[in-house]
């Protein structure tokens, strides 16, 4: 009963105010109501629903009912026999009809020149990548040339944005209607766009991942702050956007598994829940994705095959790149069947074209049709909370739809039209098959009377017959028709048979040429014969060929490559679990007062050291014998850059907004490589670029875990400083312009951050409730309070004080010194201050600052009594860290256990973690390494590496799967090299790059694939 | 007797408190007799309680006993090892005082793509405090390379005990080096291949090099080119190529060169040279590897690869040498690479051959060099332990044509001025 009322008071409104515009009109007004009924369509109302013989009227650009009733008097009416009707496709994560913003942008490189503000003009953000002011409904413009190939390819509706900046603005919803964009924009404000990447802007901050989402906290801090309108701020157009538009739908841009997890995760922070674009690669980590809850959106942009011809070429490209080939048309299929709502997108696309081979192929990898459809309708539609007006075919909705020649998924399916708000629009009207059949043609002139049959098969595809098939070209536009053909046969000259004819031989091969009219059933025309006199001639069919089925089957491939964890060819089914395990006969270094025990059992159990001792045994354990063996402490590294996207954030002295834990990389290599050294912990640190630079992330190299596995929990949060020749950017090659420039400026940026950050807190513990909550101050304040703890990079001893006096003026402690080659020098004032120090074994002369360091520097500071740590801030050489812990055996006489204690329970201690890991003692973390000899010794390598219990690293396994990792890469590469036979696109070869990190010290050969981060 | 003796140490050594005091040795007089110790030859011989006598600055003799020799000053290296010295086959050692942000220190790159006249040993600083470090971790030559874009320019292998480079000079000119484009196909999508500009690069090479041996055929030229004239030795083959090169096309196109010009080649750096270890064993072309101290180079690879890659080459019957060019430890861990491939399946022997014979073979010095033999300059090293574990070995003589060189160094001197602060024994 409601319905009945409601229907047509919608209705009448739509004429009401459709009647009505503020554009005069050149001429006669010219009112038409668009009323047309499609009858006898297989109607495709929504994914769910399909209505057979149905009959669907328009009118207003509207729809104005779907079901079985007869066509309205006033409508035109269209015969959709055989044909489908569905409703036109929506995208939502389109640039369409917004301009691009001028790309000059780009990540500053460590050293290269610096923009501290913002170039945008106006009463806008401090940050040019913070671009919440833009709505693309007010750049809206259409542009045909653009919005043809998403009609052929089936949309009828798109979110717009600009596809620029950290945070974006907003999309417009906006039909692909060529009429005006007054009537095209259905909704103005759709959605608020967000990303990592900064886009067009010039300005240096943020240069890093981390940066960008400590920009973006720091955005929706400042953005609650300025609700309240502070007079400091004065006018900020961009805050005011952001508050406006937080109501919206949130997209966020992302650009693999990992940022999309990311974003979650600050979505998270802010109450938010973002639909997430995403990266193409989330199948690789599907449960933790679809534990986040986020819609998605996916693109249909898979990666091509790479030339593997050449086995020079093919040597470089990893398995996880071959595997992703492979794999990454199973994404959406993988997301339907984890029941992870998401929409399909075009973006992204090179060649629009491949956008339907390639959702053919998401459906021949699993995903289902049903889906598929729901992906590109109504589940947008969902997501944008437009589902009264567009993605199903409804009364009310937009008259946005598809005429097709079939089911839409299938292979030889064409788009013949598609309409929006009413309007048509040809796409493929060509490839109808009504024109088909069997016509007899009849050509008259100079009195005689020739008949031949004429086979038509599609509006690009005919022949003309004369009991053999004559040589036809033909051609249509519209109901326009021309036909030309050689009264030679197509396969060999013949004389006539015809009795009427008047052409001989040497005529053969003349065109008779036939120009007409399509008008249903009979064509008619005129023309000129192979004399070139005019014809006249007529058509008609006498038989319909019942246009074939769609005989193509659906064939499914179930790609072989397993999704191992992390996604790399060292990856795991199943992650290694904890055993309970008997280490039998082993020298035990404990790090204990019993110091190094020969021939002694260890029993791990529960992730932890259950029992040191002899003659241990239990019942189920898993036997290790460790006769001839060395068991230490899993090796802790204290400075390192491995598992992490982005490692500086250059662009500012002072970024302690920034988190090394939001940008860890759980599929780095190198944690799995620093396992077969031994290494079980990792303290990833902050790059040098700046003098207060991001909070650190304590690891443990549990390989295979996401990035909130991967961090050890319940850790001291630290934070890193850096002193000396990079802060002050020495090696910039084009000069330095970012404050300070010598060492006397980088005491007073610390000098001038602690001042800060004391007045701050001082501030809100007045109660001031108007005081701005700071990121980067809020991480000081915790240095104040002693809840934080600082590592510092720093070389020469002026600078060791210098920081050792800003640390006592504001009364906190610099826990640890790091690099530090010149500590030696003044080894007592460090520990009358009470720091840890972290070194190299024997690094020096890179650079000036290091031309004092001497490799007795850990010797001298550990006999004054330091908690003394060898670290390795490199990939490579934290796989050798027991090496370079003996090298202060060489270098200083200290003594065997000391020296192992360097890369063990030092750290340990430095990292405030002694309790739990660092030595053998029931209780403690079970990170322990089985040695084959002497752990200071150079032929000693790891045999076991355990992290919790775990066995993470088996060298014997290691060795075992080399077979068949070789053989995977080599089905790979098969695999590509007969796809490419078989017709699919092939790109040149892409070496993989392996990307390794570091502060950017000191110069480091990583192998002719090493890559800068900064690059990607 | 130890405290007595360290504090005798740390009166000679307070007054030396800047290297200036490490002065070059003199001329071997007399007789040396190293007794009674572990002679590792470098051949793959090894003597428990042997003896090396050195005379007039070479090895008079080798013997697998103690020798006494009459009036001869006689070095106890009972539970000591005795070593041929060790060669850096590939270095910038002073050349580069300090590797980055102090530009005037740096003498090592010139410009140009072609610059085969340019010798390294004219810039080579006998005065780098670098030097002192290697000597005392048993380097005792040192073949002193150029860098550049393409060809860059002719080597000299130097003895690191020296006043001027004049003295240093123990082989000169005894290598000219090439650097090959990287053949390696672009990261990008769209890029230009990098592969084809590199081989339009080394076709131009190729033209230069068939001018310059022609050039070469003739004695006189009424014009002097000095960078052909630098050729003449190459194609006489009394200089070899040196190629770096790391991965296959790059190691093809060196074999390549080697045919095309009959002259020997030298691959250096042979990261993925275990690839092609057959290729190179076939054609006689040696291969020095650079850091094997490094990653893997693709993700996929076997995670001890370059540690492995020794004892692969060794096993198909490939020459090669190790070398340090490590910029940070500034090549101090020569020995230690030789331990690490002997930790990885290299048989120790060879892996000492790694640093000191084979790198002699390859330098074209082993004629001198190289090993402990009679009748070769008396290049020796003693040291308390197993030189290629860094655990307990500590180089305690050594010695340069017969001359005991001093073995203080920089880091000696710093370490005993804050001994002295800190009052530490």
């Amino acid at each position: 009963m409601k319905k009945l009322i409601l229907l047509p008071l919608s209705w009448l409104l739509t004429l009401v105010s459709a009647a009505q515009t503020t554009f005069p009109v050149n001429g006669v007004a010219d009112p038409r109501s668009g009323s047309y009924a499609f009858i006898n369509a297989t109607i495709i109302k929504d994914p769910a629903t399909t209505l057979q013989n149905a009959t669907l009227v328009i009118k207003e650009g509207r729809i104005v009912s779907v079901g079985n009733g007869a066509a309205p008097a006033d409508a035109v009416v269209i015969d959709c026999k055989g044909k489908y009707i569905y409703p036109s496709l929506i995208d939502m994560y389109s640039d369409y009809g917004v301009p691009a913003s001028q790309r000059q942008g780009g990540a500053a490189a460590f050293f290269g020149p610096q923009q501290f503000n913002s170039n945008t003009k106006g009463a806008y953000n401090w940050n040019q990548a913070i671009r919440s002011e833009v709505n693309a409904a007010d750049l809206f413009g259409m542009d045909d040339t653009k919005a043809q190939p998403l009609r052929e390819l089936g949309f009828g509706t798109v979110l717009a944005h600009q596809k620029d900046g950290i945070a974006r603005g907003t999309g417009v919803v906006a039909t692909l209607s060529g009429k005006s964009e007054n009537l095209a924009i259905i909704k103005e404000r759709g959605a608020a766009f967000y990303s990592f990447s900064k886009g067009s802007s010039t300005q240096s901050y943020p240069t890093s991942i981390m940066g960008a989402v400590a920009l973006l906290r720091q955005n929706y801090l400042d953005a609650q702050w300025y609700k309240n309108r502070p007079a400091r701020e004065g006018v900020n157009k961009t805050l005011e956007a952001w508050n406006e538009q937080q109501s919206l739908p949130q997209i966020f841009e992302t650009t693999d598994k990992w940022s999309g997890l990311r974003a979650d995760r600050i979505g998270d922070e802010f109450g938010v829940q973002y639909i997430i674009k995403g990266g193409g690669n989330e199948y690789q980590r599907i449960k933790e994705i679809a534990a986040t809850k986020a819609p998605y959106i996916l693109s249909l942009n898979f990666p091509d095959a790479q030339k593997v011809d050449d086995p020079a070429d093919a040597r470089f490209i990893a398995w996880s790149d071959l595997a992703h080939w492979e794999l990454a048309p199973s994404n959406p299929a993988v997301f339907e069947k984890e029941k992870i709502p998401f929409a399909l997108t075009a973006a992204d696309l090179k060649d629009l074209k491949t956008f339907w081979p390639n959702l053919r192929k998401a459906i021949q990898n699993g995903l289902s049709e049903k889906t598929a459809l729901e992906a590109l309708t109504t589940t947008p539609a969902a997501f944008l909370n437009i589902t009264d007006k567009v993605g199903r075919l409804d009364a009310g909705f937009l008259a946005n739809f598809i005429i097709t020649t079939g089911n839409l998924f299938a292979e030889k399916t064409s788009i013949l039209e598609n309409w929006i708000q009413g309007t048509r629009y040809d796409i493929n009207a060509k490839s109808s098959t009504e024109w088909n059949g069997v016509y007899a043609l009849t050509v008259t002139g100079g009195g005689a009377a020739t008949r031949y049959q004429l086979e038509v098969k599609s509006s690009t595809l005919a022949t003309v017959k004369a009991g053999e098939a004559l040589t036809t070209k033909f051609s249509s536009d519209g109901n326009l028709v021309s036909i030309s053909f050689s009264l030679k046969p197509t396969t060999k000259v013949i004389g006539t048979g015809q009795k009427d004819s008047v052409f001989d031989n040497r005529q053969a091969g003349a065109l008779i040429r036939l120009s007409g009219v399509n008008y249903g059933k009979t064509w008619q025309g005129v023309g000129a014969n192979e004399k070139g006199a005019p014809v006249s001639w007529v058509a008609t069919r006498i038989s319909e060929t019942i246009p074939a089925k769609d005989s193509s089957k659906r064939s499914f491939v179930k790609p072989e490559a397993r999704i191992v964890y992390p996604f790399s060819s060292y990856g795991n089914a199943v992650l290694p679990q904890q055993e309970t395990i008997l280490i039998r006969n082993a020298t035990v270094w404990t790090n204990e007062a019993g110091g190094k025990q020969v021939q002694t059992d260890v029993l791990v159990k529960g992730g932890k050291i259950a029992q040191v001792g002899k003659g241990l045994s239990a019942a189920g354990a898993r036997v290790i014998d460790g006769t001839g063996k060395h068991l230490t402490p899993g090796i802790i590294d204290e400075h390192s850059h491995i598992a992490v996207f982005s490692i500086n954030e250059g662009a500012q002295s002072v970024t302690s907004e920034v988190r090394i834990g939001d940008n860890l990389n759980p599929d780095d290599i190198n944690i799995y490589r620093q396992l077969s050294g031994g290494v079980t912990t990792s303290q990833i640190l902050h790059g040098s670029a700046n003098t207060i630079g991001g909070q650190s992330q304590l690891i443990k190299l549990r390989w295979g875990a996401d990035a909130e596995g991967l961090k050890f929990k319940g850790a001291d949060p630290f934070i890193k400083f850096a002193l000396g020749e990079n802060v002050k950017r020495t090696a910039a090659t084009q000069g330095n312009s970012r404050y300070p420039d010598t060492r006397m400026g980088v005491n007073e940026v610390l000098n001038d951050a602690f001042q800060r950050a004391r007045d701050y807190e001082k501030a809100i513990r007045s109660g001031d409730k108007t005081v701005r909550k700071d990121l980067e101050l809020d991480a000081l304040v915790e240095i104040l309070d002693h809840k934080r703890f600082i590592t510092c990079h720093s070389y020469v001893q002026s600078e060791i004080l210098g920081l050792i006096g800003i640390a006592e003026k504001y009364g906190f402690k610099v826990n640890t010194f790091t690099h530090i080659l010149e500590g030696y020098k003044v080894a007592d004032r460090i520990k009358q201050h009470g720091a840890n120090v972290s070194t190299f074994s024997d690094w020096w002369g890179y650079k000036n600052e290091v031309r004092d360091a001497i490799p007795y520097n850990a010797a001298i500071m550990h006999r004054l009594g330091l908690n003394v740590c060898i670290n390795s801030d490199d990939a490579e050489m934290a796989r050798r860290l027991n090496q370079e812990a003996a090298k202060t055996i060489r270098y200083g006489g200290v003594s065997e256990e000391e020296a192992l204690k360097m890369v063990t329970l030092n750290p340990a201690k430095a990292l405030h973690i002694d309790s739990r890991v660092g030595s053998i003692k029931a209780g403690k973390d079970a990170d322990l390494v089985l040695w084959s000899d002497n752990p200071l010794s150079i032929y000693a390598r790891a045999l076991y590496t355990m992290v919790d219990g775990a066995i993470y690293f088996d060298r014997q396994q290691d060795g075992e799967g080399r077979v068949q990792r070789a053989a995977e890469r080599n089905r790979l590469i098969q695999k590509m090299l007969s796809a490419g036979k078989n017709g699919a696109l092939v790109i040149p070869a892409r070496p993989t790059a392996q990307v390794v990190l570091h502060c950017e010290d000191h110069e480091e050969a990583d192998g002719i694939l090493a890559a800068d981060a900064f690059e990607f | 007797m130890k405290t007595f003796a360290y504090i005798i140490f740390i009166f000679l050594a307070l007054p030396a408190m800047a290297q200036d005091a490490v002065y070059p040795a003199k001329k071997q007089e007399g007789i040396v007799v190293i007794s009674n110790g572990t002679i590792h030859t470098g051949t793959g011989r090894v003597m428990e309680r042997g003896s090396v006598i050195i005379k007039d600055g070479k090895i008079q003799k080798v013997s697998d006993h103690a020798e006494t020799v009459p009036g001869a000053t006689v070095v106890d290296a009972t539970g000591k090892h005795v070593y041929p010295g060790l060669i850096l086959a590939n270095t910038d050692l002073g050349l580069r005082e300090i590797i980055s942000g102090v530009r005037g220190s740096n003498d090592y790159y010139e410009l140009g793509d072609y610059n085969p006249d340019v010798r390294s040993i004219v810039a080579y600083n006998t005065d780098s405090r670098v030097i002192n470090t290697l000597r005392s971790n048993g380097i005792l030559l040192a073949n002193i390379v150029p860098r550049g874009h393409l060809l860059a320019g002719s080597s000299s292998v130097v003895q690191l005990d020296a006043w001027t480079w004049e003295d240093a000079l123990y082989k000169a000119d005894n290598g000219m080096w090439l650097n090959l484009p990287a053949l390696l196909k672009s990261r990008r999508t769209g890029a230009s291949d990098p592969v084809k500009a590199g081989m339009r690069q080394i076709e131009a090479l190729k033209i230069f090099l068939q001018e310059a041996k022609a050039y070469a055929g003739a004695a006189d030229h009424k014009e002097v080119n000095l960078k052909f004239e630098a050729l003449r030795a190459l194609f006489a083959k009394k200089q070899k190529l040196y190629v770096h090169a790391d991965i296959s096309r790059q190691i093809l196109m060196a074999i390549d060169l080697a045919k095309t010009f009959d002259i020997e080649v030298v691959i250096v750096g042979g990261s993925d040279s275990y690839l092609l270890a057959d290729l190179l064993r076939q054609n006689n072309i040696p291969v020095i590897l650079n850091s094997i101290h490094a990653l893997p180079t693709l993700e996929d690879d076997d995670v001890d690869q370059p540690f492995k890659t020794p004892a692969l080459l060794q096993k198909a019957g490939v020459l090669f040498a190790l070398n340090d060019d490590e910029t940070s430890s500034r090549y101090r861990n020569l020995s230690f690479f030789a331990g690490t491939a002997a930790a990885y399946g290299l048989p120790r022997e060879e892996a000492l051959q790694a640093i000191t014979l084979n790198a002699a073979r390859i330098l074209g010095i082993d004629d001198r060099t190289g090993s402990l033999e009679a009748g070769k300059d008396a290049n020796v090293v003693v040291s308390t332990g197993d030189i290629l574990d860094m655990e307990h070995s500590t180089v305690t003589d050594a010695y340069i044509q017969g001359r005991k060189i001093d073995l203080n160094n920089k880091h000696k001197q710093l370490y005993d001025r804050y001994r002295h602060r800190y009052q530490l024994q």
